[in-house]
């Protein structure tokens, strides 16, 4: 029993660079989503084809795929990229172009009273957006950005691929070294799920603290 | 007339085939109470909105003070206004909107201080107490800590009235302020606008429903029919000795269903 302690370790250490991953991959996507999701409304037709080429591109094509071309192709014309940025470039443009369609959505569904109501007060566009609309249009995002965040904690078992000893990576190894699937995987499903979990409850407690006064179903 | 505030000059709104303003003129004067009174889809909610920027117009000029709203010179020639040619425009203009628009996810009193704080660039203790005191204006001041979410329809109203006040505009807009309301909050909305009137000059105009109120309130009425103005004069003008045979239908369906609204509601108590 003694020996799995170091094991047990190796896994957690793994389980902290799937943490990390995910923190920074969410962090870009939160970021690409909004930039994107703004953009394809936008009237400047360059910039929201832009954004439309973004979205459809990185939902088009697999993330695997992505992510080779992140850590393979780039370093070719030469952008050195490590195997941990690649790894959240990849999660985070990808998980990025679902949240843009989310942020449209969201940004559309307010009444347009609202936008009316800040401009007879003479608010400047953005403005409008920034104190009016976004922080409705926000508590409308939370769940499907939850899922999204859960989604892309997922994915990052895929960086295990690029050889970044993530915990999906690090438990392939425990199980090459000591032959056992069952005691290694159970670890990293509870992991896993646990981890998926404080999402979740985060998420579900940051849409109770905003939705205070909007019209939403809590 | 004195020199106008409000100067309107043959304006045509079109939405697709539907003109929603036919070739209107009329000029407001500083602090005129103008009542808009008309059948739906006659047009005079347009108008507010064209005055508020919230609608183009399809041809036409508005000035404002003088200067143009929808335009501007540029090289000697008129052009489309841009935004920050119609930001400076709006400086002068309020509106209050039928279904209030208040922003739900903010207190009454940030409300009422988001324009100062953000368009005067108002510092936050001095904006809360301009705010406080347009609260006590309204007599909502105990409502400060609330979202709009916890008040009734009155109360909701008479915070929007107040923050339209904020930005001190010298032309107010009122779109059937007290149409979404049930009809025992009507009042408490009015009684705050009557007060608007009686201590402020700033020029007011307002689309309604309520004859009565255009009645007593306005200094001067124009109905409105199919994106034209029929007939304009003072209230009592028109309401007892209308000219034009439109006007007359008209007051008279309103005033019948007015008059068997009380009834029925004088019923039910």
């Amino acid at each position: 029993m003694q020996h799995w302690f170091g094991y047990l370790q190796l896994i957690f250490e793994g389980a902290l660079l799937t943490a990390q991953l995910t923190v920074l991959g969410c962090a870009l996507a939160l970021f690409m989503a909004i930039i994107a999701g703004l953009a394809r409304m936008s009237k400047v037709k360059a910039i929201s084809i832009a954004a439309t080429c973004y979205i459809e591109f990185f939902r088009g094509t697999s993330i695997f795929v992505q992510l080779f071309w992140a850590y393979f192709v780039l370093p070719l014309v030469g952008i050195p990229v490590s195997p941990f940025l690649a790894g959240v470039l990849a999660l985070g443009l990808n998980v990025g172009a679902y949240g843009a369609e989310v942020v449209r959505g969201a940004v559309q569904s307010i009444d347009k009273g609202q936008s009316e109501a800040a401009l007879a007060l003479n608010l400047t566009p953005y403005q409008r957006m920034r104190h009016v609309i976004l922080p409705q249009a926000f508590v409308i995002m939370l769940p499907t950005f939850g899922n999204n965040a859960i989604e892309l904690l997922k994915g990052t078992a895929v960086v295990s691929l690029i050889s970044l000893a993530d915990m999906t990576f690090q438990s392939q190894v425990v199980r090459a070294q000591t032959g056992s699937t069952a005691i290694p995987f159970l670890t990293i499903l509870i992991l896993y799920f646990m981890m998926a979990m404080v999402i979740s409850r985060g998420i579900r407690a940051l849409e109770r603290h905003l939705s205070d006064g909007l019209d939403v179903t809590k | 007339m004195v020199q106008p505030i409000i100067d309107i000059q043959s304006i045509s709104k079109c939405f697709g085939d539907l003109t929603v303003l036919d070739n209107l003129s009329f000029q407001v004067a500083p602090g005129e109470k103008l009542a808009l009174i008309g059948p739906s889809g006659s047009g005079k909610t347009t108008i507010l909105r064209v005055l508020m920027t919230l609608e183009t117009l399809t041809s036409g000029h508005v000035l404002i003070e003088d200067e143009q709203l929808w335009h501007m010179e540029r090289g000697g020639k008129l052009v489309d206004a841009d935004e920050t040619h119609l930001h400076k425009m709006r400086n002068s203009i309020g509106m209050v909107f039928q279904h209030f628009n208040l922003f739900p996810h903010k207190t009454v009193l940030e409300n009422v201080t988001l324009a100062l704080r953000l368009v005067r660039g108002v510092a936050k203790k001095q904006a809360d107490e301009r705010a406080l005191e347009l609260l006590d204006l309204v007599g909502l001041a105990d409502k400060r800590d609330q979202k709009p979410a916890s008040l009734s329809g009155g109360q909701k109203q008479r915070v929007a009235i107040a923050r339209a006040l904020a930005l001190e505009p010298k032309i107010m807009l009122f779109d059937e302020v007290t149409s979404a309301l049930d009809p025992e909050l009507v009042d408490e909305v009015l009684n705050v606008m009557r007060r608007l009137g009686e201590e402020t000059d700033m020029t007011m105009l307002l689309v309604t429903h309520e004859m009565g109120f255009a009645r007593d309130f306005a200094d001067r009425v124009l109905f409105f029919d199919k994106g034209r103005i029929i007939e304009s004069g003072p209230p009592e003008q028109i309401f007892t000795d209308p000219q034009e045979e439109r006007t007359r239908t008209f007051l008279r369906k309103v005033l019948s269903a007015g008059v068997s609204r009380a009834e029925s509601a004088a019923v039910a108590i």
